[in-house]
């Protein structure tokens, strides 16, 4: 069986001033995979990626990348990581092609080399036109793709994206989308990403770890994570205003405003029931949406769940 | 990484710091040029002609090795310093840091680049002293050796303070309240031999006196203390120094939590 791309174990990480971020992670991550670390702020997902990548020492564990173990060879496998981190780390005052240049001069490739590599990544990402300006005048999502066009010029194999569409508008994250899927599908590059956008995890990945105070409290498939979901909420639209909430049995059913409905549709239970009840009710339903999406409501139970046992004594 | 690999991150690194004090310099060139100007025709040609001569030479004879040390010393310096802060204070550092790039290597780099901008400016310098006196170079290898070696020591002084650094006030600190004071105090406008005993003893625990003595030696072919004595000093400084950066460095010291 192939190595995994990410393999950790036992990963802790103790700050200076006494707090256990990580308290033991185990994490593998497959060849191949795109996967999405979850867990609300502060919750040791950027802290994890953080140690994979050298910017925050551990306190305690073993990581390997590709079965290389970083304790003992970290520049052979610091080659097969790309990493594009939450906040921009690039020198504002240079240019876009030396900055991507610069990166692959790091991981000793020659200019020869490193040219036309540089010029296919940043025609992929838009960029190629903004080659000779300063990285400043560049927009958000433009100083987000360019992170990527330089996390990728040494082809590495394993990807790890800090939140990489957060504060991009929609377009340009469908986008970014699919070109994570296309080298993710195409060129074989393993993916893990951190996002706050549910969405994108449902979208993209395959597979998905939730972390909580530190420790992985769930690692699955997406398919078998949303399997588990029994519960969606809908919001029912209707045609003309109503002053409460009608009462429909077997069903939870609250006014979200005068025109707006939210309904707690259960697995097994029929939405063309809470339609007909309406519809002998005298409301007409006019269009219908998910409040949020699955994973969302999956996501939010879980550190409901795991922050409700802490709690208790 | 391989021989082949090194030799071009190396490159990259020195590459990209020379980019950086050439594109800006008005802020990196230019000023260190006027101010050499100023002191050449204060004190070389306005005052000097009514000091008379020290240790043997014209008073602009005596100072021009100082001055050009000096220029040497606070740019290489401050090169460092301002550019590793730079680079932590963008979080661009964390560019090399993700990469396969040896530490010795980063530091040898930001050393390299500081040396290139300290070197730079010496010879504008000196091209500037031309127009003030005439240069013989007593012992010219001996002269290279020193001034790059100086550049070098101060370039690492730099990266050192900058990974200390945690604001930009922490790298003006140093240059202004210990640096200038012992270049000032380190024999470049008199010869430490006009000082009573007790102050030249003193003298002796700078650090900058050895390298402007030494430097001087080489143009004029006169010094305060001995020449062997104070490369030792020089090379032992240098030693200690990188050795101290390189630990830290690998201890992520100011760059890693």
């Amino acid at each position: 069986m192939a190595e995994p791309a990410l393999s950790i174990r036992g990963l802790t990480k103790v700050y200076g001033n006494g707090f256990e971020a990580l308290k033991g992670i185990d994490l593998d991550v497959a060849q191949g995979d795109f996967y999405a670390l979850l867990g609300p702020n502060g919750a040791g997902k950027s802290t994890t990626l953080g140690v994979v990548c050298s910017l925050v020492q551990k306190t305690a564990g073993k990581i390997t990348i590709f079965g290389i173990d970083v304790d003992t060879d970290f520049a052979r496998a610091k080659y097969h990581l790309g990493v594009v981190p939450q906040e921009f780390n690039f020198s504002q005052f240079e240019k876009v092609i030396d900055i991507v240049l610069a990166q692959a001069g790091y991981y000793g490739m020659s200019r020869r080399e490193a040219l036309p590599r540089a010029e296919q990544l940043l025609r992929d990402l838009s960029l190629w036109d903004k080659r000779n300006g300063p990285a400043r005048m560049l927009s958000g999502g433009m100083k987000r793709r360019l992170m990527i066009a330089r996390a990728l010029m040494h082809r590495p194999k394993l990807l790890i994206l800090d939140e990489p569409t957060a504060g991009v508008d929609i377009e340009l994250r469908r986008s970014m989308w699919e070109y994570m899927r296309r080298i993710n599908r195409e060129e074989g590059v393993t993916i893990i990403l951190t996002t706050h956008y549910l969405e994108e995890a449902e979208s993209l990945c395959r597979r998905v770890g939730i972390i909580n105070h530190g420790e992985i409290v769930r690692d699955t498939s997406v398919r078998e994570l949303l399997a588990e979901l029994d519960t969606e909420t809908f919001l029912l639209d209707l045609a003309h205003p109503v002053a409460a909430a009608p009462e429909v049995e077997g069903f939870e059913i609250s006014r979200v405003d005068d025109a707006q409905l939210a309904v707690v549709v259960h697995r097994g239970q029929r939405l063309n029931d809470v339609f007909a009840a309406l519809s002998e009710q005298g409301m007409q339903v006019m269009s219908m949406r998910n409040r949020a999406n699955r994973l969302e409501e999956m996501f939010v139970s879980m550190v409901e769940d795991d922050q409700q046992k802490e709690a208790r004594p | 990484m391989n021989p082949q690999q090194i030799a071009i991150a190396l490159w990259t690194l020195v590459h990209k710091e020379i980019k950086r004090f050439t594109r800006i310099w008005p802020q990196t060139l230019l000023p260190p040029s006027i101010t050499m100007t100023m002191y050449f025709i204060i004190f070389g040609n306005l005052i000097g002609s009514r000091i008379g001569e020290m240790d043997g030479y014209s008073y602009m004879d005596f100072i021009v090795p100082g001055l050009i040390m000096m220029a040497v010393i606070t740019n290489s310096y401050s090169n460092v310093a301002s550019s590793f802060f730079s680079n932590k204070f963008q979080r661009s550092i964390e560019e090399m840091m993700v990469s396969p790039m040896p530490n010795w290597v980063i530091l040898s780099g930001f050393v390299l680049g500081g040396m290139a901008r300290g070197l730079g400016v010496g010879l504008i310098v000196t091209g500037v002293s031309l127009f003030f006196t005439r240069i013989e170079v007593a012992h010219p290898l001996l002269t290279v050796f020193v001034v790059v070696l100086t550049a070098a020591l101060f370039a690492i002084g730099g990266f050192i303070n900058a990974l200390l650094g945690k604001k930009f006030d922490d790298i003006s600190i140093v240059p202004t309240f210990v640096l200038t004071p012992l270049t000032y105090l380190g024999g470049v406008f008199y010869s430490i031999s006009l000082l009573p005993d007790f102050w030249q003893g003193v003298s002796m625990l700078n650090p900058i006196l050895y390298m402007v003595n030494v430097f001087r030696y080489g143009f004029l072919g006169v010094s305060d203390i001995p020449v062997g004595w104070a490369l030792a000093a020089v090379l032992a400084f240098i030693s200690v120094l990188y050795g101290v950066a390189l630990w830290m460095l690998k201890h992520g010291k100011g760059i890693r939590s």
